[in-house]
């Protein structure tokens, strides 16, 4: 299923967040991921995907300039992929 | 002392398709926020 | 005009000044094993009686888990005749940490095979150094291939899934590799293709052994048209032919990995068993988390490394000069070429180096003193 950022996405539940001093680290014990998330600000928006009904919505909610989110949903995107992230 | 040419360069056009123009003078460029690496590869495990 | 952001560091950039907790280790359970492959690279062979008691490992598994480290990989020796090996792989499941273990396959029978299927969060990797019984056995012992196809079928019939089979790439196997993937594929595993360094027993053949230049190129062109196949990042030194391949791409000792040894030694990496390169021990004050945080070793290892001889290459980027196990053991300085530097810087200091008495390995538990045959195949 390709991601939506009109979607409600949350932390998979055998995902570990590990926080580092460039953002985190995200390993999935299910199926062995490793992902490096490289903003500080994208571990927070990661966190708060949960509180919201839409990626969107999230992103609205959060201090990210609007310009970097384009770059934010592929980041999203992304972690949907690795399964870390999967619809709410 | 010989008069130095001044050539004025053309004012450059930004024509990057991979950055965003939003407003005035302001670039954002494609940030790499996420990088999938192997569980296997860090060097230094067997 | 407002500026763009610099361009960010590259993540190897990052990884390089370490982090609060590694992100897996390898982890040696015991030195006892019932192989004597030739080029073992931690010269096991007889069980050290000053091995970490079960409730020794266990407070290791528990620090690993206050520390988040995600994932484990456990060796030996062979790890599966340590009488607690399942009390201990499922205490670290069951203390949120995956858990892979590297076997010979001695111990894979049917049963175990259907317990290793019905448990998520353990892997196994089978390790061989041949395609055909000749070539593997040449360095493993006679009938070792035999066995770990062996186990490779019962945890096929038991449907375990996707396993590793994992070679050490040497101057004989390397012709075999399309079989290797043939072989994996028939199974359903996942391959992976690792770097034949000086380490433990492997200092005594690695000149004999050890790919060709030739080899290497091609080696390094057959990985880029397989990227799935896994490399445990070992061959980050061919980056200097042009194209990286996938991983880090740096040198993980001491900063995001390092190795645990039987008897709760800290080290590096799995391929630098030798004092210098040991940080403490899990039995000090303070356990492996100081260690790891504190130890002048790792401390020295995270700060900025010089690039030494290799300053004016231009390779130096993408090779950061290579692997610090192979210049050790093959004695050419740490800020000096890797001995199989792509460009060749490394070929001469190799040379003029093996008149010199080289450093051995600090702990040797080798059975019996096993030496290179013939060339498998005549």
């Amino acid at each position: 299923m390709p991601f939506d950022p009109d979607k409600s996405y949350r932390l998979h539940d055998r995902v570990a967040l590990r926080p580092e001093p460039f953002g985190a680290l995200a390993y999935h014990y299910g199926n062995r991921s490793l992902n490096f998330l490289r903003a500080p600000e994208l571990v927070a928006l990661v966190r708060s995907l949960g509180d919201h009904d839409s990626v969107r919505s999230a992103l609205s909610a959060s201090e990210i300039d609007e310009r970097r989110w384009p770059s934010f949903e592929k980041a999203l995107a992304s972690l949907a992929r690795s399964e870390v992230l999967v619809a709410a | 002392m010989e008069p130095t040419d001044v050539i004025d360069a053309p004012e450059a056009e930004l024509v990057d398709t991979d950055t965003q123009a939003v407003g005035e003078d302001a670039l954002v460029e494609d940030e790499l926020l996420v990088e999938e690496i192997s569980i296997d590869g860090m060097c230094g495990v067997y | 005009m407002t500026m763009t952001p610099s361009k960010p560091n590259s993540l190897g950039d990052e990884m390089k000044s370490g982090l609060d907790a590694p992100i897996c280790l390898t982890w040696e359970l015991t030195y006892a094993c019932n192989l004597q492959c030739v080029h073992c690279l931690s010269s096991s062979g007889r069980r050290n009686p000053a091995e970490l008691t079960t409730e020794e490992c266990e407070a290791v598994i528990d620090e690993l888990q206050r520390m988040q480290v995600f994932y484990v990989n456990i060796g030996g020796g062979e790890p599966t005749i340590r009488p607690d090996f399942w009390h201990l792989v499922d205490y670290a499941v069951a203390h949120d940490v995956g858990v892979k273990f590297s076997t010979n396959g001695s111990r894979i029978d049917a049963d175990v095979a259907r317990r290793l299927a019905g448990s998520e969060y353990v892997d196994v990797q089978i390790s061989i150094d041949g395609a055909d019984a000749a070539t593997n056995d040449h360095v493993r012992g006679e009938g070792s291939f035999a066995t770990a196809i062996e186990a490779m079928e019962h945890l096929r019939a038991a449907d375990f899934g996707e396993f590793k089979i994992s070679v050490v790439m040497t101057r004989h196997n390397l012709s075999q590799i399309d079989e290797f993937k043939a072989l994996a594929d028939r199974f359903g595993a996942q391959l992976r293709l690792t770097r034949f360094r000086p380490a433990g027993r492997g200092a005594d053949s690695w000149h004999e052994l050890h790919p060709t230049n030739e080899q290497q190129v091609e080696l390094h062109r057959w990985l880029i048209d397989h990227p799935g196949v896994l490399t445990g990042d070992s061959f980050f030194h061919l980056s200097a032919l042009g194209e990286s391949l996938p991983g880090l791409n740096l040198c993980g000792a001491g900063r995001v990995v390092c190795l645990i040894d039987p008897l709760g030694e800290v080290y590096a990496c799995p391929f630098v068993l030798h004092d210098e390169f040991k940080a403490g021990s899990v039995r000090d004050e303070g356990g492996f988390r100081k260690i790891w945080l504190e130890s002048d070793l790792f401390t020295g290892l995270r700060e900025p490394q010089s690039a030494g001889a290799c300053a004016s290459c231009g390779e130096f980027d993408a090779c950061q000069g290579g692997c610090m196990a192979a210049k050790f053991f093959t004695g050419i300085p740490l800020d000096g070429p890797d001995p199989e530097c792509v460009i060749g810087y490394g070929a001469d200091l190799v040379a003029a180096a093996q008149g010199n008495a080289l450093p051995s390995v600090s702990k040797d538990h080798s059975r019996t003193r096993v030496t290179l045959g013939t060339k498998p195949g005549g």
